[in-house]
């Protein structure tokens, strides 16, 4: 009846999945409680959970992502303090079972759940607003994939308190991962929670890429198109292209693991190198796909903060192009030490550091944007700073491993580790969290503080180095990833730099939530509020509409006559428009995400344990929703004209209110 | 599902400025959908290339494969993009009874199709060369069955649309799109079919 779960499965013996359990069910509860005192549940309901505007999707997607660093963070703090005790006799605190789970988990949630939530929250907030658009051209679709992307988040969560989580790798690799070898339900939960946001990932690119193509304001040619567009689109391509190999490579995997099949197990003509080469066709663009659009940021970053137009607009472009196609043809060097032979790991190793080449086209772009600007270093500049010495640092430790002949050195070894946390806390994280500081009072209308926001950057930065110079060095002398426990009194001390650097982050986690907190206490202060919706004097379209933006955006589609129009515009003193209002006609919220969400959860967990009855009805609700969605007619309606004027009638009194303070 | 009024006026634009008809956003974002499935239907080829020649002491495609019962499930499904052809040119003179019939022979022919796999898959699976027999075999039937489950869901989508077109939906503007969609997605897996008989079936016989 129930499958696989029994009473048995749920940790109780563990005291820190105890803890952790009562102090999840303690805030759940208190969230829950505060929502029902307030009363506040029909307006969560029809306002957030229901919606299609993609500025709402955008905000509980970058909160899905805050949750996921925090879990994601807690399990790399307890790998490093496990790993500054585990020597010589001191067994740490962590039993490898449970330390195999936590390493697995870390990179599952920090790359899926984390980054990925956080880059679609941030292309959902900023490409409509940028292209002139009044939402993305299939809302549904959005609200649909952000439930997906929540309930694969859900389940790696619960695979806390009820049965366990792969302890493989965040990549599982047969044959560890098959049934032979890992006959728990830790990979089940691995693979779907990943099929399932895969799934939304795959329609958000879908959705992004037609929204560019089909609904650029008018006039908006491809080179007048502003560059966090455009990396958008080029990831867009990249999740179009990569992510159907993903679902096939899990869903072999999973036919393995279900019905017994051959594709991965040592077995019956198995063959564990089709993993992963599959895999990390995925893989490579993956990392690409997360990386490009921090490109995004920091180009936007810092021509704002330079005040001068972007330097080499174009080349930024036809290098972000390149980037996305060269990094289809580099996954082998993920596994030079497989075999492959010197004449075939020599044109990947090559192609590696030819990669090189359009992202140093990008630095000096950047740098020179800078040059003899007006620099304003607010706390998103800092992170772009951040961003570009640490970014190059990984980037040449990058080029390194490019050789194979030195990869066969430092394969799996902890240089690896550092390397690309390096380039993903380096260039990714400090990326989002920029743009983050940048589009903040656009999408609530008030400015994050400044202060904490640069403590919680020098945190970070010297934190960063703290915790992973040390790895390389760990590296070099030998000490490989995913150890548990070791004797060698050299690697000791390094050890405990690391535990140091992760302390010195985990103060700067405290100061990026303390920053939410001082600069929501401070809203209405007349130095924090956005009244203009112009707070850093910006070059692109966004930055026309009052913040937070109506819920269509845009009262008269702007016309577009080059790059940065709405800056050019706004020097020469021009009037962004003149032209008459007319009705709008709008997405209406609907349920239906929520449903299909909601099944989809059923599904995952029932498979996972094996509950083949409760999985039927999990998918059965997943098409019936899906068809009474298509069957229902009622799905949009108009904005009247009286509404659009009233919110632009109080858009130019803030206007005014902000003039005259002035 | 698109709303066309959240487009800009640049694509309604493009939409009614010429004589001939642009393709809605809708009908644009199913192509990008299909392009990703021809990558997903790509991926499982290639593990196929690579592990075509594992029998594991199993039997091999020379043993297995009826190449008659194929030809018949080939033509069948070739025949039932033809007929959905006739429902697509119907649905434009917008004559709905027409529509219903080659939707229902359609469905016919596909459902056929789905079940003389079946009873393909259900033989093989009884003379002991299931897909847990050998690495060739299991990709065998993951290639294939990946096929027919998608020829399924396509039979599925159809009875829904001709359920919808019978009530108010009648042949909408966004019925048409619908069909327009079901009908890329038909003739695709006619396609993609035509790569699995070249390259499972008639590769294996050769």
């Amino acid at each position: 009846m129930l499958g696989k779960l029994s009473l048995s499965a749920i940790p109780l013996d563990v005291p820190i999945l105890v803890g952790t359990f009562l102090g999840v069910a303690v805030i759940g509860l208190a969230v829950l409680g505060a929502v029902t005192y307030y009363g506040k549940w029909g307006y969560l309901w029809r306002d957030w959970l229901t919606t299609v505007d993609h500025k709402r999707l955008a905000v509980m997607y970058i909160i899905l992502a805050i949750v996921m660093l925090f879990r994601g963070f807690a399990d790399a703090i307890m790998m490093r303090t496990q790993l500054a005790l585990a020597y010589k006799g001191n067994p740490g605190y962590l039993p490898p079972h449970h330390y195999d789970q936590i390493f697995s988990a870390h990179g599952t949630i920090m790359i899926f759940f984390m980054a990925m939530a956080f880059m679609t929250g941030l292309m959902n907030l900023v490409v409509p607003l940028q292209i002139g658009a009044r939402d993305v051209a299939f809302p549904f679709l959005n609200s649909l994939s952000f439930y997906m992307t929540l309930v694969g988040a859900l389940l790696i969560n619960i695979s806390l308190f009820i049965g366990e989580f792969a302890q493989c790798g965040w990549l599982v690799y047969p044959p560890l991962s098959e049934m032979q070898f890992s006959p728990g339900v830790g990979v089940d939960y691995y693979i779907w929670a990943v099929q399932i946001s895969g799934v939304g990932t795959l329609l958000t690119g879908v959705n992004f890429f037609t929204t560019i193509v089909k609904m650029r304001a008018p006039g908006m040619g491809w080179m007048q198109m502003p560059v966090f567009t455009w990396t958008a689109f080029c990831t867009t391509v990249l999740i179009m292209v990569s992510f159907p190999v993903l679902t096939v490579t899990l869903a072999l995997l999973s036919l393995d693991r279900y019905l017994g099949m051959h594709f991965f197990t040592n077995d019956a003509g198995g063959n564990v190198m089709l993993y992963l080469s599959m895999i990390w066709t995925w893989g490579h663009p993956e990392v690409y796909i997360l990386v490009i659009p921090a490109f995004g940021v920091f180009s936007e970053v810092t021509a704002t903060f330079s005040q001068k137009p972007l330097f080499g607009y174009k080349t930024m472009v036809y290098a972000t192009c390149s980037i996305m196609v060269l990094s289809f043809v580099v996954w082998v060097h993920h596994f030079f030490t497989m075999g492959a032979g010197a004449n075939v790991n020599t044109f990947f190793g090559i192609m590696t550091m030819i990669i090189a080449v359009p992202t140093g086209v990008k630095i000096f772009n950047w740098l020179f944007t800078m040059y003899k600007g007006r620099v304003e270093f607010t706390a998103p500049m800092h992170w772009t700073l951040g961003f570009m010495i640490t970014f190059s640092i990984g980037g040449m430790t990058g080029v390194m491993m490019a050789m194979p002949a030195a990869d066969w050195i430092l394969h799996n070894s902890l240089f690896l580790i550092a390397h690309f946390h390096n380039v993903i806390i380096g260039g990714v994280y400090f990326g989002y969290i920029a743009g983050m500081g940048f589009w903040f009072p656009k999408a609530f209308g008030f400015k994050l503080n400044e202060a904490w926001g640069k403590r919680a950057f020098w945190c970070w930065f010297v934190g960063f180095y703290l915790a992973f110079i040390p790895l390389y060095v760990l590296g070099l002398e030998g000490m490989t990833r995913r150890m548990n426990h070791y004797d060698n009194p050299d690697w000791y001390p390094w050890m405990l730099v690391a535990e140091v650097g992760a302390i010195v982050i985990a103060c700067g986690i405290v100061c990026q939530l303390t920053q939410l907190y001082v600069s929501i206490r401070d809203r209405n202060l007349p130095e924090n509020l956005d009244l203009t919706g112009d707070p850093w004097n910006g070059r692109t379209l966004e930055w026309s509409i009052s913040s937070p933006p109506p819920a269509y955006n845009f009262a008269v589609i702007p016309d577009i006559h080059g790059l940065d129009t709405f800056h050019t515009e706004k020097q020469l003193g021009l009037k962004a428009h003149g032209k008459p209002l007319a009705p709008i006609h709008m997405p209406k919220n609907t349920s239906a995400g929520v449903f299909i969400g909601l099944f989809s959860f059923i599904l995952g967990f029932a498979s996972i344990w094996y509950i083949w009855w409760l999985a039927a009805i999990g998918l059965i609700g997943i098409v019936a929703t899906m068809i009474l969605r298509s069957a229902n007619r009622d799905v949009d309606y108009y904005v009247p004209v009286s509404e659009i004027e009233h919110n632009e009638e109080v858009y130019s009194r803030r206007i005014a209110a902000a003039q005259a303070a002035e | 599902m698109a709303h066309e009024a959240t487009m800009s006026p640049l694509a309604h634009a493009d939409d009614h400025g010429g004589e001939h008809h642009h393709e809605t956003p809708n009908v644009f974002g199913f192509w990008l959908y299909l392009m990703t499935d021809c990558i997903l239907f790509g991926s499982i080829f290639a593990a196929f290339a690579v592990l075509r020649n594992q029998y594991a002491g199993g039997p091999s495609g020379k043993e297995l494969f009826d190449l008659t019962n194929v030809g018949i499930e080939t033509a069948i499904l070739l025949f039932s993009s033809i007929t959905y052809g006739f429902a697509s040119l119907n649905a434009l003179a917008k004559n709905k009874t027409m529509v219903l019939l080659w939707l229902a022979v359609t469905f016919v022919l596909g459902a056929s199709f789905v079940g003389l796999e079946l009873n393909e898959f259900s033989s093989m699976i009884a003379e002991g060369n299931g897909p847990d027999r050998s690495a060739f075999l299991s990709a065998f039937f993951t290639l294939v069955g990946t096929h027919g489950l998608h020829v399924t869901c396509g039979l599925i989508w159809m009875v829904v649309l001709m359920v919808q077109m019978m009530g108010p939906q009648d042949l909408s503007e966004r019925m048409m799109n619908k069909l327009a969609c079901l009908s890329l997605f038909w003739h695709f897996l006619d396609i993609v079919w035509i790569c699995v008989f070249s390259f499972v079936y008639l590769a294996g016989v050769m």
